[in-house]
């Protein structure tokens, strides 16, 4: 019992660093510790560190010019700049913010603060796979329209967003488009100039890079107002001395991401489905959320009726499984997740709802294993819930 | 974040399951807010002879659940109506305060089954006079 294996299948919530990327960081910390703003040698070590990964970082999505990446502290601050950076850049050119219902907290919340500034906000419908309702979006962005936000794919759901399609929308209209990559950068291509994205939020940790750096890509042209002031680093864009060794792993995290996407795309993808054909069809009452296909590759979002996400976390938990609920009790707010409940799911079903989420060092055995031990958590807990029908019980 | 008596009720609770030929049956709770939960009471002499539970809700509706039967069981139902939430929540050594409000419903069960069955006992009563 002792040496029970660990599976982690919660890799949304945090990524190992790649013993790759742990390398070229290590130097960053010990003998390499210049300040970039400095003129001497050891500074200028560290002001070439950072223009190597943000070059890494521009290639990984296809920006034009490195000097459009500015490195943050992670995706809250990316998102945070870019929605307060620009509607108070633009904020001439009007007041009302678009966004889906199926946003991370980072973008629901810097918008619903921006509510009490002036600005307006207005939620776009999705399906109920979470797509976003493309005909809503259209009749709403109009003159009064200073900016767009949709994820790229939403962790909870996995679903990904018809980004090409949302952005000729908005560009027709000349708006401008954020788009928060964060659960998506570094696992499937993403083409920013192709895509015609404006600003784009990225993560280091998502792509197996340290915790605590991230970036935000602008646009060529596009102006955004700072939200940090000080010594004027990142072009004044994020004052404060650069995070040398997170930015350099960040940096070499989207090399390898770039470099390994395919394979790891293939990989994750055949395990994906594996698990979800086998979850879905090894109990009844058992649904996938989200798009069938049209996912990202690493996660798989399932929701079981008559039962409660946290008593099945809590049984995988004690079995050596780690997975995260879309249940209330997961939460600090008590309410189920608003993305699912946005896909039409009624409270009930939503709180019936786990996700789970692969990792590059995901294996078959794992999937397997995890498949296999669902029936008897399952049915134990639906054999104590009074909602279960007569027909289930044994 | 759950103490290990509160692990240890959810992963071996007691007294799950229904009574059928109950003598009270109290359901608290709604699917809506995720804990729904009811309690089976069979009365002899006063007393709780037997108590059984249904729970839908996470790992403390289901630990607060085994915990309030066990308490109750062989009670008399003036003992057994003096089950607080709290008295529940410290003998599992505690609950998580997010907890307290929301899947602490167990005691409250307890009671409205002690009701129903007073309630059927009056009816009872009065039909006999």
């Amino acid at each position: 019992m002792s040496a029970q294996k660990l599976i982690n299948l919660d890799y949304a919530a945090g990524k190992p660093v790649d013993p790759r990327v742990k390398e070229v960081m290590l130097p960053y910390l010990e003998k390499s510790f210049g300040n970039p703003s400095s003129l001497h040698h050891l500074g200028q070590e560290a002001k070439t560190a950072i223009s190597q990964a943000r070059k890494q970082v521009a290639e990984l999505i296809n920006a034009e010019k490195p000097e459009n990446i500015i490195f943050t502290s992670g995706a809250t601050e990316s998102n945070n700049l870019a929605i307060k950076g620009l509607v108070n850049r633009y904020k001439d050119q009007g007041t009302k913010i678009l966004t889906s219902k199926v946003e991370h907290m980072s973008i629901v919340n810097p918008i619903k603060y921006l509510t009490t500034k002036g600005f307006e906000s207005i939620l776009i419908p999705v399906d109920k796979y979470g797509v976003l309702d493309l005909k809503a979006l259209d009749k709403e962005v109009d003159e009064k329209t200073v900016l767009v936000t949709i994820t790229y794919a939403n962790s909870e759901l996995g679903t990904i967003e018809p980004i090409k399609e949302i952005s000729r929308i908005v560009h027709e209209k000349n708006k401008i488009l954020h788009v928060d990559a964060t659960a998506a950068a570094g696992q499937v291509p993403i083409d920013v100039q192709d895509l015609g994205i404006d600003a784009l939020t990225i993560s280091s940790n998502d792509m197996y890079g340290p915790k605590g750096v991230g970036a935000l890509y602008v646009r060529e042209g596009l102006r955004i107002e700072p939200l940090l002031h000080g010594g004027g680093q990142e072009k004044g864009l994020r004052s404060g001395t650069e995070n040398i060794p997170g930015i350099v792993g960040f940096g070499k995290a989207a090399e390898i991401s770039k470099q390994e996407m395919q394979t790891n795309i293939i990989k994750l993808t055949k395990l994906r489905d594996r698990l979800i054909e086998g979850l879905v069809n090894s109990l009844p009452y058992t649904y996938l959320n989200g798009h069938p296909t049209n996912r990202l590759p690493d996660n798989v979002s399932v929701r079981y009726s008559f039962v409660e996400g946290e008593s099945i976390l809590l049984s995988l938990d004690v079995d050596g499984v780690l997975v995260s609920s879309g249940s209330a009790c997961a939460s600090k707010t008590l309410e189920p997740s608003h993305v699912l409940l946005a896909t039409g799911l009624k409270h009930e079903e939503a709180h019936g709802s786990i996700m789970f989420t692969l990792s590059r060092e995901s294996c078959t055995e794992d999937i397997e294993y995890v498949i296999g031990l669902m029936p008897n958590i399952i049915n134990r807990l639906r054999d104590m819930s009074p909602l279960t029908p007569k027909e289930l019980k044994k | 974040m759950y103490s290990d008596k509160v692990m240890e009720n959810f992963k071996n609770p007691k007294n799950t399951g229904e009574i059928p030929d109950a003598d009270g049956v109290g359901t608290v709770g709604n699917p809506v807010c995720g804990d729904m939960m009811t309690i089976f009471i069979k009365v002899k002499d006063n007393r709780i002879e037997d108590i059984k539970f249904k729970t839908f809700g996470c790992g403390a509706a289901i630990a607060t659940s085994s915990m309030t039967t066990q308490m109750a069981k062989g009670k008399t139902l003036e003992e057994a109506l003096k089950i607080s939430r709290k008295d529940v929540a410290s003998e599992l050594n505690g609950l998580p305060p997010v907890k307290m409000h929301c899947s602490n419903l167990a005691a409250d069960a307890l009671h409205a089954a002690i009701q129903d069955y007073l309630k059927k006992q009056q009816t009872k009563n009065e039909v006999k006079k």
